[in-house]
């Protein structure tokens, strides 16, 4: 059962028509509805990939959080192998939004952590929708101690809409775990890269984000603000988060003609959803030639200095009216 | 550097930003009611005389009450781009500069100085709310970062007044990258050996609370200031119930360890010097008011006397 997206009804319709014709046939031995069906199912390919060229950015963020797409979970299970996971804050909690722990990479032994929303209603409230609490960020900052005391490099997968705001999180200090993290992994000396594979929202994101190299999935997004939050704001409407997706300039495309990310890993037609498994090689070829680039250049501070360097110079241009 | 730059021209400026004396001499507090004569006010350094309640103070009028003699030498700030996304709401982003600027007078949401507080070399950098919510975009991380610079070129402590409804949304992603890029600002100060002594004051939330304003080495908050990640409504929409009294005011921050103190206006100046002096190695402060340095016979000048009804809109 494919769930199907708000703008992809059209599509929807036609692979429905194809799928009953099929369907009709298989009762009915007698009819021959192959020619028919082969159309429609052309018509669909030509479609979903009209749908996918040039999309404006509120599908984008639509796409981007498609419970479909694979989670941070998934990449881990698919590319890396004696995944060890590590869990606490040594404070207070351990926070299921965020995961992390060992694992290995090819043959090279990393840290690898992130949020991960869940994939059905039980998990999806035990990982509190990626939502990450204090304890979330301290166990990333632990994380790092880690890596960085023993030289691997950290590996930080995206996708939240943002940090929690809840009672809790506010009391036990969300925003110094944050900024601690933040500053953490300014702090590192080993290579630190950071994918966002699905929404990177806001400061909920920055805090595993502040990488050496930052990619971003081809539908994916990050932003300071959601675009419904964004909208009731600025436009006093919260209905208007088609304009403030726009405005907000979140797409991967915008944000790498900014500077503020470092390359863009192509997603299959039809966005990661339909082709979970693809994504999830590219992901993996993309953080090898990555992390291999980096280690050459890992000696003593250099890394640490070079993403000091990067962020202070960030933002030196704007987007081209 | 001779007395004409270091003394002189601060004091023609400080003249000079002095803005005209409103037409309405009260202000009502926006707590307890209380009518209070422009000049009272300001004199009280904003905080209502009658409940104590501490109304928003712009950066200017903080500086001239902060150091000694009113005296202060502003640090240049590097401009960034103007308008980086080309960015339209229901108004076009240089629009909402324009009014701000007109509004307040300033350039930005960020003023950086340096100068002496009882006699102890300072940089300070204030955060002005009432120029759009005080938000962080590219200026203010620009500035955070010449305020840190210019403490390490010159080995002065950097205490840093923060006031911000959060990121600037008309920047976009760039406001974000603030976070990081004034963390580094922060390091530049730690690594260097300096102190960073972070004031919080009303309101502090958002991506601001969450990098630089909860890095320092010491925490101070007004009475009263709302400090947050998230702000209260958006808590009470998420877990739908009516959150406790006091929720996330500086005297609750304090009870729940974010904070290492909650300090009056009126007691901040000698408190952050008498904070600033040990942790430097120097001698305790002669307290009261000092005079100007003593090559100037002149009197110091009295801390501008802002219009307390503009502050308050904020």
């Amino acid at each position: 059962m494919t769930n199907y997206l708000e703008f992809e009804k059209p599509l929807a319709e036609i692979e429905g028509k194809a799928e009953e014709l099929r369907a009709l046939a298989r009762a009915n031995e007698e009819m021959d509805v192959e020619a028919e069906a082969s159309a429609l199912d052309k018509k669909a390919e030509t479609l979903l990939s009209e749908l996918y060229t040039d999309m404006t950015a509120w599908r984008k963020c639509q796409v981007a959080r498609h419970p479909d797409r694979p989670h941070c979970r998934d990449y881990i299970e698919a590319l890396f192998d004696e995944y060890t996971p590590l869990a606490g804050d040594r404070n207070f909690a351990d926070d299921h939004a965020v995961m992390g722990g060992l694992a290995r990479i090819g043959d090279i032994p990393v840290v690898v952590m992130g949020q991960e929303k869940g994939h059905d209603t039980k998990s999806r409230i035990e990982r509190n929708f990626g939502m990450a609490r204090p304890e979330g960020y301290r166990k990333a900052i632990r994380l790092m101690d880690l890596a960085d005391r023993f030289g691997l490099p950290i590996v930080a997968l995206v996708d939240t809409p943002g940090a929690y705001p809840g009672k809790g999180a506010e009391e036990r200090g969300q925003s110094e775990a944050i900024a601690r993290a933040t500053e953490r992994s300014l702090n590192v000396k080993s290579p630190v890269v950071s994918v966002i594979i699905g929404e990177g929202g806001s400061g909920g994101a920055v805090a595993l984000a502040t990488a050496n190299t930052v990619m971003m999935l081809e539908h994916s997004i990050y932003s300071v603000i959601s675009p419904e939050g964004c909208a009731s704001i600025l436009w006093k409407d919260a209905e208007k988060m088609r304009e403030a997706a726009e405005a907000l300039r979140l797409t991967a495309q915008d944000l790498k003609e900014l500077g503020v990310i470092d390359r863009i890993i192509t997603e299959p037609v039809g966005g990661a959803q339909r082709g979970r498994d693809e994504t999830i090689a590219a992901v993996g070829r993309a953080l090898e030639v990555e992390l291999k680039a980096l280690m050459k250049q890992a000696k003593g501070d250099a890394l640490l200095k070079a993403r000091r360097e990067k962020f202070l110079k960030m933002g030196s241009k704007g987007l081209a009216a | 550097m001779n007395w004409i730059s270091n003394y002189v021209r601060p004091r023609i400026n400080s003249l000079f930003s002095r803005r005209e004396v409103p037409e309405n001499l009260w202000t009502k507090c926006n707590k307890c009611g209380t009518m209070l004569f422009h000049r009272e006010l300001a004199e009280n350094l904003n905080v209502c005389t009658s409940c104590d309640h501490h109304m928003a103070i712009t950066p200017r009028e903080r500086f001239g009450a902060l150091f000694d003699g009113g005296i202060f030498t502003e640090v240049e700030v590097p401009a960034p781009v103007d308008d980086p996304l080309s960015f339209k709401d229901q108004k076009k982003y240089p629009d909402r500069m324009k009014t701000a600027r007109k509004g307040t007078g300033e350039r930005e949401a960020m003023l950086v100085a340096e100068g002496e507080i009882g006699r102890t070399p300072i940089v300070a950098a204030a955060q002005d709310f009432s120029f759009m919510g005080g938000s962080m975009g590219m200026y203010v991380g620009n500035a955070i970062i010449a305020a840190a610079e210019r403490a390490v070129q010159t080995r002065r402590p950097l205490v840093l007044f923060s006031a911000a409804g959060g990121a600037r949304m008309q920047e976009g992603i760039l406001s974000l990258m603030q976070m990081p890029r004034t963390t580094v600002a922060v390091q530049m100060l730690k690594e260097a050996g300096l102190p960073y002594i972070v004031v919080l004051t009303h309101p502090t939330t958002g991506g601001v609370t969450a990098s630089y304003a909860m890095l320092g080495d010491v925490h101070i908050a007004e009475p009263n200031a709302l400090i947050c990640f998230a702000g209260p409504r958006v808590i009470e929409q998420t877990i739908r119930e009516k959150l406790p009294e006091g929720f996330q005011r500086a005297e609750y921050l304090l009870d729940h360890g974010m904070l290492d103190r909650v300090t009056h206006r009126r007691d901040m100046k000698d408190e952050l010097v008498t904070i600033l002096r040990m942790l430097t190695g120097q001698p305790p402060a002669v307290k009261g008011d000092l005079p100007a340095p003593e090559m100037v016979e002149e009197t110091p000048v009295e801390a501008p006397a802002d219009p307390a009804e503009k502050a308050e809109k904020a």
